[in-house]
């Protein structure tokens, strides 16, 4: 800290609201334009429609609660809810199931509770579980890449049928996900080696080349954006690194028990929303702890309860859920983890410096 | 004394129903309520159990001393409530198999020990069961408006099953609203009774702001056409 020492008032940076919207959006950029040229015309349609839902829903709870409608729409952050709900959608999804989970995330996950920044869950991941438990059969449908360059690919009108309900061309191309299917596999009794042939490849997982949610495929681009963000100090690096060091230690230490039962730590960090989830979702600013210890305790958290869902709970994924519990957990963590008072020690007793020497006596 | 009957109407239905306005009994409530019917059944037996408790304790309450007054209240309230139980049982039987669990649980309905301290051992005999009737009617309306809310959101139904509870003559009721639904599971799971009565609520107080601002406006005008 090399800051001159000066009284407050202390001015700050100027960082709006708006501007971290707009970083976060510009990291997640890049895994978003190969969700789209991965699933084609059906993705994209389902995007604009979920991102459209929750900017009119927040539009309308503004309206309805009687609060500036301008200001509060132009932050962005009802776009970047909406875009991280698509995010985690099944590709080839139906358009009511955006409908539906936008106007989950933004009206009942939050101007119920009072709007931006009064959260107490991330509404995007409130919106996915949600939409999880009423419809597991539309939520867990997925389909293998279909780049937009490749000639089966559906056309934009065959793109826009799809996702307005054309579901029998929707049967023919779907297909587990890596997470999905060796969850499956394992339930039958295979061994994991076997389960893993042809569905995960390092290299394929992290370019994004696999079946999965719409943005959520590419570890590469995901991580890319993810230093983007803790490069602007967007983000702190606690989160997201006790998160994955803890899914990756617990993954690495059982595969190492058994390799033929656990997968190992690759494979659960490069699948599913692993790294979506530490860089974009739990690091929200409103529902994780403010101090950097609650920070890591809470990063820990999520990573455990990752692993416990994935490896022994009823769903293949669980990154929605783990981050949603650890947001329950948040308040208890900021009461018990506190920073320390400057001048004083951790217990909150003023400390007592020798003048002379400047030691702590 | 003479009892305001309009009062008591206005009260038991609206201005202090037992959910929007006291949002007691919400353990049946969320429990019951995943379909309009269900919710009919229990609001109707629910009725019943206020009545002749309040009824009862009415009758009884020069007798009842202050010091033994809760304990006498349960005792009416569960004797009333095993007797509806059996009733139901015999002459209802498959809507009984579906509510199972929560008729006996009314003798715990906060709602009717409620009335019964508050209301019936003050009153005599008609006002305590006018009160009762009005009560509830009132949480039967709560519990058939949230129930047709979840049944319609969460199934595309309404009043699904009514035969059992009213005989075949009102199968009619029975109406499928939306026709190859997918469901919305969520609303019918306990989640969506929390979601939609607080939405509800919402909506109540919304309305009751609206009409008293409109009360107010009228009182204005007269006010200012007197002057």
């Amino acid at each position: 800290m090399n800051a001159p020492l000066v009284s407050g008032p202390h001015t700050h940076q100027a960082r709006s609201v708006s501007r971290i919207m707009a970083l976060v959006m510009l990291a997640l950029l890049p895994a978003t334009l190969l969700g789209f040229y991965n699933f084609g015309w059906p993705a994209i349609t389902l995007f604009a429609v979920t991102v459209l839902t929750a900017v009119l829903a927040e539009a309308g709870c503004l309206l309805i609660a009687g609060k500036p409608v301008r200001p509060f729409l132009l932050d962005g952050s009802a776009l970047l809810t909406g875009w991280l709900l698509a995010m985690t959608l099944p590709p080839w999804a139906p358009w009511w199931l955006g409908v539906v989970g936008s106007l989950l995330a933004i009206v009942v996950a939050k101007q119920v509770f009072g709007g931006i920044g009064q959260n107490l869950f991330n509404p995007a991941m409130v919106a996915r579980v949600a939409l999880l438990i009423a419809f597991p059969l539309q939520m867990t449908t997925f389909v293998g890449p279909q780049p937009l360059s490749s000639p089966n690919a559906p056309s934009f009108l065959e793109g826009v049928a799809i996702t307005f309900g054309d579901e029998a061309k929707l049967d023919a191309v779907s297909g587990a996900t890596p997470l999905g299917h060796v969850r499956t596999e394992l339930d039958r009794g295979t061994e994991l080696t076997q389960a893993l042939n042809g569905y995960y490849a390092p290299l394929s997982a992290s370019l994004g080349d696999t079946s999965g949610s719409l943005g959520e495929t590419s570890a590469l681009l995901i991580l890319l954006g993810g230093l983007f963000l803790l490069f602007k100090r967007v983000i702190s690096w606690h989160i997201p690194v006790a998160m994955l060091a803890t899914l990756g230690l617990l993954a690495a230490v059982f595969h190492g028990f058994d390799p033929t039962r656990y997968p190992g730590a690759g494979f659960h960090l490069l699948s599913g929303g692993a790294l979506l989830g530490a860089f974009f979702i739990a690091t929200d600013l409103v529902t994780s702890p403010v101090s950097a210890r609650g920070q890591l305790v809470f990063g820990a958290g999520c990573g455990m309860l990752v692993y416990v869902i994935r490896t022994w709970a009823g769903y293949p994924e669980g990154v929605a859920f783990a981050v949603m519990l650890m947001n329950a957990c948040t308040p208890l963590i900021d009461h018990y983890i506190r920073p320390r008072i400057y001048g004083r020690d951790r217990a909150g007793q003023p400390m007592v410096y020798d003048v002379q020497s400047g030691e702590k006596s | 004394m003479s009892t305001d009957y309009r009062r008591l109407t206005r009260d038991g239905l609206w201005d202090n129903n037992v959910v929007f306005s006291q949002l007691l009994a919400l353990c049946p409530l969320l429990a019951v309520t995943a379909s309009a019917t269900n919710g009919l059944g229990m609001g109707l037996a629910t009725t019943a159990v206020l009545m002749a408790s309040g009824a009862t304790v009415a009758v009884f309450r020069h007798f009842i001393t202050p010091a033994v007054r809760i304990p006498v209240f349960v005792l009416i309230i569960a004797t009333i409530v095993t007797a509806v139980d059996m009733a139901m049982n015999a002459w209802v039987h498959d809507l009984h198999k579906v509510l199972g669990l929560f008729i006996p649980l009314i003798v715990t309905n906060c709602a009717i020990l409620g009335r019964a301290e508050s209301f019936a051992s003050k009153q005599a005999l008609g006002p305590a069961l006018y009160d009762g009737l009005m009560m509830g009617l009132g949480f039967t309306l709560a519990l058939v408006v949230l129930g047709a809310t979840r049944e319609i959101i969460g199934s595309g139904t309404l009043f699904a099953n009514a035969s059992l509870l009213l005989g075949q003559a009102f199968s009619f009721l029975e109406l499928r609203l939306i026709p190859d639904y997918h469901g919305f599971l969520l609303v019918t799971l306990p989640p969506g009774g929390f979601l939609a009565l607080g939405f509800l609520l919402a909506a109540k107080r919304r309305l009751d702001a609206r009409l008293a601002r409109r009360a107010e406006a009228r009182a204005l005008a007269v006010a200012a056409a007197e002057s």
